[in-house]
């Protein structure tokens, strides 16, 4: 064992960044044994390295049109997944999709648990009537259609990337905020809380410095797993072509444009839908085998 | 959705009184829920850029006539005001007049209901005949190369856009193969015979072919409704599936399996009658949810088969900036989907002794 891994490893750990390094270690192997799982996680940085490299990687400009070298099938010479309707390379347009599709995903989960961390922590922390009117609330969202319900703030907002993550989010909270209001409710009571409250902190203080970073983990999970919904939510905006709007490379509006070839130019919409497909994949696996790590007990379900 | 413990404990009390005590509940809740809806559909009909007033009247309305209107329409009322009458000819089941179709927004909405119903419903069956056995096939041996490949096609199924996958079966099975018929409800040709020749019953046309006895018409429809149901099931499937496999596996883990087996009982009937029997309770919950879902999946699924639903109809509204249509149609959806959760709610406590006490 070499003295990075016996250090990570240490029983008796000297520092609290030591104990927590030994414990991401710990849930690495773990992690690193599901196939599955890596596979996802593989998915999802070649997704980043995508969206990173977008200008290397692409061999076109994604909004260039060249209208003699238009609906070309795939394994042409110059483009290997083909051209679309315009003449523009659907590969460098795919490349360059992968940064709106994490755009999508990286505004929704720093907005919506955010907001569903804050009303289940203050929900499960105060109890009583806020309690049981922010749980309402919840529930009220909870009862809805998502999808029905982002295509009503769409339509109110108009069509747009930002309207359609605002959408996304507004639908989004409600099960992050049950799984914090669970999770705080099980650490309102612990003596380490009130010790904190005996020393005289605010229940500001209490709840976003002492309760919320417990109620992380669960929340992380859940996010993970939702991820792959937030995508194809989003992309279902994009098709109906509510989400981005031309000539924007939205994997979602690209399947919507191609539909009108379907039967004589199958790959321009089948192109991004494989993108879709393999990206929520991605997040699916990674997520699965994440709650196996953290939270063992629920694995079989 | 209601918490046990919060029902107060009164000794003494009768069954009779603590039933209607959950029932008066069960109301509340479901009362408070559709106000919640009707607030956010009435929220979103406030902050739309589109002035009401002048999508009435016109853009060469005098300032007097706008005046007018704008008193007779109540938008100078009180906000509360506002919400109280909206209430109130929701429950009228007064959504507005549409601007597409120039047709009461209810009337529109209950023409075009029964296709998305047949179309969820048939989808449900799918889901439930291939998700339950391939559920429970895959907990009776967890971690082997059946429980695998059930896992991944359920997973495939969490991470398809499902309109793509319409497209793609339109593509293979219309397209290619010309096994199943093209986008809409019937052909062409079969539409006018339906329009003729078969009353309408139901509006869900398989049934009111059937009562007729024109089976040349229900054999188009059927070729229709086949890949668009697949589709939609296959989702249903994915997840009664999932749900299945963790409740099987939690039942076969009970000691009344163990028992029943070291009676000599053969595994077969272990499996497929004495722990399923258990799992069915928590299925039906996972159905209903599923059947709700189903309502909402629509939407996009509609657009891609052209099928003239609900969904369709929303989605068509939304383009022509029908709001009144776009908002009624929400709150019908919205309904059934609110009535579908506490249905399986109430059916779980029903069914399940557990739930009761």
């Amino acid at each position: 064992m070499t003295g990075w891994r016996a250090w990570l490893l240490d029983p008796a750990p000297r520092s609290p960044l030591q104990a927590r390094l030994g414990q991401a270690w710990l849930g690495w192997l773990r992690l690193s044994r599901n196939p599955l799982a890596l596979i996802g996680l593989l998915i999802i940085v070649a997704l980043l390295v995508a969206a990173a490299l977008a200008p290397l990687l692409a061999t076109h400009d994604p909004y260039v049109q060249n209208l003699a070298g238009r609906l070309q099938p795939p394994l042409s010479p110059d483009h290997w997944l083909g051209t679309d309707e315009f003449g523009r390379d659907i590969w460098s347009r795919l490349v360059y999709g992968a940064r709106i599709t994490l755009y999508i995903v990286a505004l929704v989960t720093v907005t919506a648990p955010v907001v569903g961390l804050i009303i289940g922590t203050v929900s499960g922390y105060f109890g009583g009537i806020v309690d049981t009117v922010l749980m309402r609330l919840t529930d009220i969202f909870l009862a809805f259609p998502r999808l029905i319900l982002a295509l009503a703030f769409v339509a109110a907002l108009g069509p747009g990337v930002e309207n359609a993550v605002l959408a996304i989010a507004l639908t989004a909270w409600p099960p992050y905020a049950r799984v914090a209001r669970a999770e705080t409710l099980t650490v309102r009571g612990a003596d380490y809380i009130a010790a904190i409250r005996l020393q005289g902190a605010g229940s500001g203080r209490i709840i976003f410095g002492h309760v919320a970073p417990m109620c992380l983990p669960s929340v992380i999970v859940r996010v993970t797993l939702d991820m792959a919904g937030i995508i194809l939510t989003a992309a279902g905006l994009g098709f109906l072509g509510l989400g981005a709007q031309p000539p924007l490379p939205e994997w979602g509006l690209m399947i919507s444009s191609g539909r009108k070839f379907l039967f004589e130019q199958w790959w321009v919409a089948t192109m991004p839908g494989l993108a879709i497909f393999i990206v929520s994949l991605g997040f699916n696996l990674l997520g699965d085998g994440l709650r196996d790590v953290l939270d063992p007990r629920g694995s079989s379900k | 959705m209601t918490d046990t413990a919060s029902i107060p404990r009164r000794n003494g009390s009768s069954a009779a009184l603590r039933l209607g005590w959950r029932a008066a509940k069960l109301v509340l809740t479901l009362a408070i829920t559709f106000l919640g809806l009707l607030a956010i559909t009435f929220v979103i009909g406030r902050v739309i850029p589109i002035d009401p007033v002048l999508a009435v009247l016109g853009e060469r309305a005098t300032a007097a006539q706008y005046d007018a209107a704008r008193e007779a329409m109540g938008l100078n009322d009180p906000i509360w005001v506002q919400f109280a009458l909206y209430v109130r000819d929701a429950l009228d089941g007064n959504f507005g007049t549409s601007l597409m179709t120039a047709r009461p927004v209810l009337e529109d909405v209950t023409r075009v209901f029964p296709a998305t119903l047949e179309l969820a419903t048939i989808a449900t069956i799918l889901g439930v005949i291939f998700g339950v056995p391939a559920g429970v096939i895959a907990a009776t041996k967890p971690g082997s190369l059946t429980d695998q490949l059930v896992r991944l096609i359920g997973l495939m199924g969490y991470s398809m856009p499902v309109f793509w996958l319409g497209l793609m079966g339109l593509l293979v099975f219309y397209g290619e193969l010309g096994w199943v018929g093209g986008p809409g409800r019937l052909d062409t040709t079969y539409e006018f015979m339906y329009e003729l020749d078969v009353p309408t019953r139901t509006g869900m046309i398989l049934i009111d072919t059937a009562l007729a006895g024109q089976w040349e018409i229900f054999a188009n429809a059927f070729s229709h409704i086949v890949l668009p149901a697949s589709v939609l099931g296959y989702y249903s499937m994915a997840y009664i599936s999932r749900m299945t496999r963790s409740f099987m596996i939690d039942q076969l883990g009970q000691e009344y399996v163990t028992t029943a087996r070291v009676k000599g009982m053969p595994e077969w009937r272990v499996v497929w009658v004495h722990a399923l029997r258990n799992v069915l309770v928590p299925l039906i919950t996972v159905i209903a949810l599923s059947y709700a879902n189903l309502l909402e999946g629509s939407v996009l699924t509609e657009t891609v088969f052209a099928w003239p639903g609900l969904g369709l109809y929303i989605t068509n509204a939304l383009f022509s900036a029908d709001m009144a249509a776009v908002m009624g149609g929400t709150i019908v959806v919205g309904s059934a989907f609110i009535l579908l959760n506490m249905l399986s709610d109430l059916l779980y406590r029903l069914v399940d002794p557990r739930a009761r006490s």
